[in-house]
């Protein structure tokens, strides 16, 4: 059970970067390979000013802050330097590569005993499930669940509202059709901005969720995000494939646990994890061609 | 109201000779007219469209709208004076938002969208009435994904959009080419509408000599990149598709002239 809670935990800490590749690919059309890099920024940002003193909150804004300028830059590099999505993304995650092993000085960076927003919730949560009877381990597991679990809902609800102003409906016609949204008026260049420094920002908290929760931050632990985030979004539109936005984004956060939980049944059914990214990379593979030889276009 | 003053947009085509689409072009449209713009391929009819609307770039000359200057304004800064509707209905709207959603963006236009939401009662009640006004029943229809629409319906929406704050011109580029001959007729008779209840100022380009010949205050043949026919008032009412026809065919005839005469020379000198 606490195996499963613990999965769970991850994959909805997961869940952020899935949400990041919604709003960076599926309502922009921007293949963002900063997504690996703004990851492991916001890991090692977090980790670094917990260690320093700082409080875990005060560090998971700076490092989402960090997540956001890094979108910000490919987005820049892309609508105003006229560099590709894909090349622009290449770009700054590879220099993160190196901002993120100068920021943390060495490779992997322990968080020892320093409190975690994870210890937080413990401490607020566990008492109160143990009073209603749950055993002590598996409380202080499900409070961990239930932090994470209310982060990922209130980002879907705030991301929800948002994307419903006015504000965040064009920034959903940029995406989706720039043509038009030029023709009314809008800069398609600075809603870019707007919408990868979201993406990123949020593919941040991430980062600095799961390095909260596994106690370390390393600057390897952003490869391969992208396709994770990708194979989340096709694996919760697969699950869910009709409604409107607000279905979109839970079925986004859905589509992380899921695969997530997939993740583990493999590794527990004998998968080498070494095959972990080959496998993720195929599953995405399957998702994009699927329905074209299905015979169908891919929903979105 | 809109002022051309010498504009020109020349191409340099990759190892082939320098080509001006639009050849010093000089022209006044006053507030109120509707011109309609005719032109073989390739004459420069669109590329004109595309300098006013600011997605071709002037080589030369100078673009004045409603008083401003908007020779080097972004296209994005231009949209707050002029309303657009492309050739493809699914340039013109946002295919995964809905009819409101959409209506909603262009109900923006120009300014800051700010945080308020995007549609509620009094859009809603608004486009609903405009929508009626137009194709009874589309008003049904607005939560629908505009994607899910036929093209003639979207263009419908996309020609309320340009309009929803009154544009102070009007562009539309072939905007029934890609459509069937029925939907093409709905969408000529809302745009007539529009422009004529509304007073608008607009400038329509075609390739439908039928439309030339039936819409506007004033038509404008374009080729090689310079105003062949520039007519206006009695004459313009005068004009049939026919006669239409015969001035293509004259041109055309030239243009044949022209090149037979550049191959002679080209034999003799080189």
């Amino acid at each position: 059970m606490i195996t499963l809670l613990a999965t769970w935990t991850f994959g909805l800490a997961l869940a952020l970067v899935a949400l990041g590749v919604f709003v960076s690919y599926k309502l922009f059309s921007f293949p963002d390979i900063t997504t690996d890099g703004s990851f492991t920024l916001g890991g090692v940002v977090t980790v670094g000013l917990i260690v320093t003193g700082h409080d875990p909150a005060t560090a998971m804004l700076a490092g989402m802050t960090a997540g956001a300028a890094a979108g910000v830059t490919t987005a820049v590099v892309h609508a105003f330097l006229g560099v590709e999505p894909l090349l622009a993304g290449i770009l700054v995650s590879t220099a993160l590569a190196s901002v993120n092993l100068v920021a943390l000085g060495r490779s992997n960076v322990p968080l020892g005993t320093s409190t975690t927003l994870f210890d937080v919730s413990e401490r607020l949560g566990k008492p109160w499930l143990v009073g209603l009877g749950v055993e002590p381990t598996l409380a202080g597991e499900l409070a961990r669940t239930g932090f994470v679990l209310a982060v990922v809902a209130a980002v879907v609800a705030v991301l929800y509202l948002f994307f419903r102003t006015r504000l965040g409906t064009a920034m959903r016609a940029g995406g989706d059709t720039p043509t038009m949204a030029r023709a009314l008026g809008r800069d398609t260049g600075l809603l870019t901005v707007a919408g990868l420094a979201i993406s990123n920002s949020l593919t941040a908290a991430a980062g600095g969720l799961v390095a909260q929760y596994q106690g370390f931050a390393d600057v390897q632990m952003g490869i391969g995000m992208v396709v994770w985030g990708m194979a989340s979004v096709f694996l919760g539109r697969a699950l869910v494939s009709a409604g409107g936005l607000g279905t979109a984004l839970a079925a986004a956060a859905a589509g992380s646990v899921t695969f997530r939980l997939l993740v583990a049944t493999a590794l527990r059914a004998g998968l080498d994890p070494d095959w972990l990214k080959a496998a993720t990379a195929a599953v995405v593979l399957a998702a994009l061609v699927a329905p074209r030889f299905l015979g169908s276009r891919p929903k979105g | 109201m809109l002022h051309l003053d010498r504009a020109t947009v020349q191409f340099q085509s990759p190892g082939g000779p320098l080509v001006r689409a639009v050849d010093g072009i000089s022209l006044e449209i006053p507030a109120g007219q509707f011109v309609v713009v005719i032109g073989t391929n390739g004459s420069g009819k669109s590329t004109l469209l595309g300098s006013i609307a600011g997605t071709v770039r002037l080589s030369s000359g100078s673009i004045q709208l409603a008083g401003h200057d908007i020779t080097d304004w972004s296209q994005h800064a231009r949209a707050r004076l002029i309303g657009r509707v492309f050739q493809d209905p699914r340039a013109g709207t946002a295919g995964s938002l809905s009819v409101l959603e959409n209506l909603a963006v262009a109900a923006c236009r120009g300014r800051f969208p700010g945080l308020g939401w995007a549609t509620n009662r009094q859009l809603r009640a608004e486009a609903s009435a405009r929508l009626a006004r137009i194709v009874p029943g589309l008003e049904q229809r607005l939560d629908q994904p505009i994607g899910s629409m036929s093209g003639g319906q979207r263009q419908i929406v996309t020609l309320l959009m340009a309009t929803w704050h009154r544009p102070e011109l009007l562009l539309l580029d072939e905007h029934t080419a890609a459509l069937d001959p029925a939907a093409a007729d709905r969408v000529v008779r809302a745009t007539a509408g529009l422009i004529r209840d509304g007073g608008l100022t607009a400038l329509m380009v075609t390739h439908s000599l039928a439309q030339a010949a039936a819409l506007g205050d004033r038509l404008i043949l374009i080729h090689r990149g310079r105003i062949e026919l520039d007519v206006a008032g009695p004459a313009k009412r005068r004009l049939t598709a026919d006669d239409l026809a015969d001035r293509f065919d004259g041109l055309r005839r030239a243009d044949q002239l022209d090149d037979a005469a550049a191959r002679t020379l080209a034999e003799l000198y080189v």
